[in-house]
């Protein structure tokens, strides 16, 4: 611990970097080289001239971006070291969503995890977070507060399953495109319900992408070609923005639900104007926060985004070395 | 307590009229009595548990949760019922959740000593959303979007019948309203009120719309003064008088000056509360004083007396007038106003005017900062309840505006409760160093669209430069025209102004800060 870990990884306003490797992690503008921790756009942007990233988090920004993913993309693979500058990167699994990893950084004997957005909870769409023993640890701190502490995915998704049943109405669920889409589907699936769900353009790319990549969501059929007949009493997935739009008045009168960690939070889910508002979420909630800083048995611990006070109070509570990182460009209201 | 936290949960999210009175019916008609008349008295008057809530909470969660983490919480989320029952931990307990009926019960009989380890008990026994329906009812506000009104609306229609029935025997009746309920369920006759003075649901006007002008002519129509107040409602029998505000809530208990000044009377009568001295209208900044008080100290009745001037007769003794056109019902107004003899008492005067363009010079030179605009009132109306179109109209002066400073901002509560959408906002003035400085002249929260306020909000997020808990201080570049009704002189600001119903007109993106206005041109406006 001889080593200020300040004095070589630091915030810029291009985002995080790492000063003898000369590369940042998921930067905020273009850069010569980015280190990128998961595919959500706030952390993977597109025009960076060299990418470094788990194959999975590379084909998403392919997916999404196409020739504007990056100059050149090398993938790394958990167990995998690529040494830059004398700085060795490794990753290890995130369970954030598909592909998404912790990067791990050692350089003279000492070693910082960035752990991009993670949860520790079970998903079955990605691989499950693995705990790495480090002397710094970057959390993320979007369900920073006491207050989040998320249901249990599957209970959640089978209050859908039962609306659903119950109503009789179309129920149209507001998803983020990467990783909540791919996980409601495939715990509605696991909660039984087995007739085709209907999805908005804007999320059916990255379905087929997680169904090349071996996992199973059943059959879905684009909401585009279909009559308000058909849509009738289904389960219609669209992206968060698409509910407010015009898009969604072909569905007559739906149940609006959300699911999003945020909907714990009555006021927050009002705002959304989620009918039903299921709380299933892709980030750690506070016992999982404070659970992963003990587990990582880091003396320091820096914040990057999300409700850092109540955290770094917590940190100095548990007796380490607490730090907010003024980054720019992450935002929570995706989730 | 289940179906009563379901109904809560659902009413919370529930943003459509309609589906909120079909929520309310079918509770109402699928619960038992006594626990859907405690769920009325909470949706309505509420309980009036006198729980000394704050603290027992707070007592309760100490060896739980840390109080930093608590206050952080509390901010996020924006209501300290909803806050508790998040970080109340989850344990395993034998107990059944208790019904309604039981928490009323054991709240009724409870020692002080005993209130903490009952609460915590129950709370126990109920998962996170019953938890918050139990504090929400302890703390007396439900906030789930239902009025007293529209949850009585609900109650009526579940059971065929007409809300005026229900409103008019209202304050007669007690928890948990068995007799109402058998009354609706044709099981009993109607509750007689008896003796209580019942309030008698209000006649409100629309804003005058440019294209209603053509039909305001001096043979059809009155204009009256729009005094700045509130409306209230006086009801008597000669024996028992309550003060009702234009809701039906029962406001007596904060004004014994107004039930000592009108004891005897017997009769309805709608008019505007406001606080007089020396016969002059004293500002609605007065008034405030004396609103939403359980209770009234001497000091606060000698320094903000309360007055009413009266617009309007609903019953002369037990004389149903509502029936009768404006001029009889006046007619018998002015008597009663003239017996009663009353410093506390005064008549809205008839405005006379000739054409609408005397109208509209009469509204925008009206000085006086206590009136809001003027009435205009069909003679041929009778008193009808509710909104009614055609009738009624209010026509407020013009709006002043003021181009201000943002100097400050704090994060909403309920809806709002993340973004930052309550502005202080200043104006320049030399400083005592002979240099500018902004002063704070007051402070808005509405008037912008909602997308406006992200744009507001991310503005404030990126030009912090101090915090003070669910304050930023920001840098003082962004420029807001703010609208007002008026600005009155006030010691206890530091500028010395006050705004009457400040709100953001329009967001001077463009404008650079230091064109905005100075003290100086606003202290112009004070009237008189």
């Amino acid at each position: 611990m001889t080593l200020d870990p300040a004095t070589w990884l630091y915030p810029t306003p291009a985002g995080l970097y790492c000063e003898p490797g000369d590369f940042y992690i998921d930067p905020a503008r273009p850069v010569g080289r980015a280190v990128i921790t998961h595919g959500h756009a706030d952390h993977a942007r597109p025009g960076n001239a060299h990418v470094l990233a788990t194959p999975q988090t590379l084909s998403i920004m392919q997916v999404r971006y196409g020739e504007r993913a990056g100059g050149a993309l090398q993938a790394i693979e958990p167990g995998e070291i690529v040494s830059i500058n004398g700085v060795d990167v490794s990753v290890a699994p995130a369970g954030h969503i598909l592909g998404a990893a912790q990067v791990i950084l050692d350089w003279k004997g000492y070693r910082a995890v960035v752990s991009g957005d993670y949860k520790r909870s079970r998903d079955p769409t990605c691989a499950a977070f693995e705990v790495v023993k480090c002397d710094l640890f970057i959390t993320e701190a979007t369900f920073g507060l006491p207050v989040f502490r998320h249901e249990d995915a599957g209970t959640e998704a089978r209050r859908l399953v039962g609306s659903l049943a119950a109503s009789g109405r179309t129920h149209l669920l507001g998803v983020y495109g990467l990783g909540k889409c791919q996980r409601m589907i495939s715990l509605v699936r696991a909660a039984g319900y087995d007739r085709p769900i209907y999805l908005h353009g804007a999320l059916q790319g990255l379905c087929d992408y997680y169904v090349s990549q071996g996992i199973g969501l059943g059959e879905l059929r684009p909401v585009a070609g279909a009559s308000r007949d058909e849509l009738a009493g289904e389960l219609v997935l669209c992206p968060p923005s698409a509910i407010a739009d015009r898009w969604s008045r072909r569905l007559g009168d739906p149940v609006t639900a959300f699911a999003s960690g945020w909907m714990r939070v009555r006021a927050r889910a009002r705002q959304r104007g989620a009918e039903l508002p299921l709380v299933v979420s892709d980030h750690a909630d506070w016992p999982e926060l404070i659970q992963t800083i003990a587990d990582v048995g880091a003396g320091e611990i820096w914040v990057t985004h999300g409700r850092e006070d109540a955290l770094l109070h917590q940190i100095s509570q548990m007796g380490l070395k607490g730090r907010a990182l003024a980054l720019v460009g992450f935002e929570d209201e995706g989730e | 307590m289940q179906a009563f936290a379901e109904l809560m949960h659902r009413l919370a999210f529930t943003s459509s009229r309609n589906a909120k009175l079909d929520l309310m019916a079918a509770y109402f008609t699928s619960q038992p009595d006594p626990d859907r008349g405690i769920a009325l008295a909470a949706m309505t008057d509420g309980l009036n548990l006198r729980l000394p809530f704050r603290r027992l909470v707070t007592e309760m969660l100490e060896p739980h949760v840390d109080p930093v983490l608590f206050r952080l919480s509390r901010d996020y989320v924006g209501d300290t019922a909803e806050t508790v029952s998040l970080l109340w931990p989850d344990r395993e307990t034998d107990m059944a959740a208790p019904s309604l009926a039981q928490i009323h019960a054991g709240l009724e009989n409870l020692k002080p000593a005993e209130a903490g380890p009952q609460l915590a008990q129950w709370l126990d026994a109920l998962d996170a959303n019953g938890r918050w329906a139990l504090l929400k009812l302890l703390t007396g506000a439900l906030r789930v979007g239902v009025s007293a009104r529209l949850a009585k609306t609900a109650l009526a229609r579940a059971f065929g019948k007409d809300v005026a029935d229900v409103e008019e025997i209202w304050h007669g009746l007690e928890l948990p309203y068995a007799d109402l309920f058998a009354w609706l369920e044709g099981r009993a006759e109607r509750p007689d009120p008896g003796e209580t003075p019942v309030f008698r649901p209000v006649m409100l006007a629309h804003p005058l719309e440019d294209e209603d002008l053509a039909m305001i002519t001096p043979d059809e129509w009155v204009a009256e003064w729009k005094w700045d107040g509130i409306r209230v409602q006086l009801a008597g029998n000669g024996a028992e008088l309550r003060l009702y505000s234009r809701t039906g809530d029962d406001i007596s208990p904060a004004f014994p000056d107004i039930l000592d000044a009108f004891m005897g009377f017997h009769g309805v009568a709608d008019g505007e509360l406001l606080v007089v001295r020396g016969g002059k209208v004293a500002p609605f900044n007065d008034l405030q004083q004396r609103l939403n008080r359980k209770t009234v100290t001497a000091p606060m009745l000698k320094n903000y007396p309360a007055h009413i001037r009266f617009y309007d007769l609903l019953f002369e003794a037990s004389n149903d007038l509502r029936g009768q056109p404006f001029p009889a019902r006046r007619q018998r107004l002015e008597a009663v106003v003239s017996t009663l003899q009353n410093p506390a008492a005064s008549l809205s005067g008839l405005v006379p005017f000739a054409s609408v363009s005397d109208l509209a010079d009469l509204r925008d030179g009206a000085r006086d900062a206590n009136i809001e605009g003027l009435m205009l009132k069909r003679l041929a109306s009778a008193y009808l309840a509710g909104r009614p179109k055609g009738h009624w109209f209010k026509w407020k002066r013009s709006a002043l505006t003021a181009d201000c400073v943002m100097m400050y901002a704090q994060r909403g509560s309920g809806k709002r409760s993340s973004f930052y959408s309550d502005y202080t906002f200043g104006t320049w003035r030399t400083g005592a160093d002979g240099r500018d400085e902004l002063v704070p002249v007051g402070k808005a929260y509405s008037g912008f669209s909602d997308e406006e306020l992200k744009k507001l909000d991310k503005f404030v997020r990126q030009n912090t430069t101090e915090r003070f808990g669910p304050v930023r201080a920001v840098a003082p570049t962004l420029v807001l025209e703010v609208a007002f009704d008026a600005i009155q002189r006030s010691p206890r600001h530091k500028s010395g102004i006050a705004m009457r119903f400040p709100r953001i007109h329009r967001i001077r993106w463009d404008k650079p800060a230091a064109e905005a206005d100075r003290l100086d041109t606003l202290e112009t406006l004070i009237p008189g």
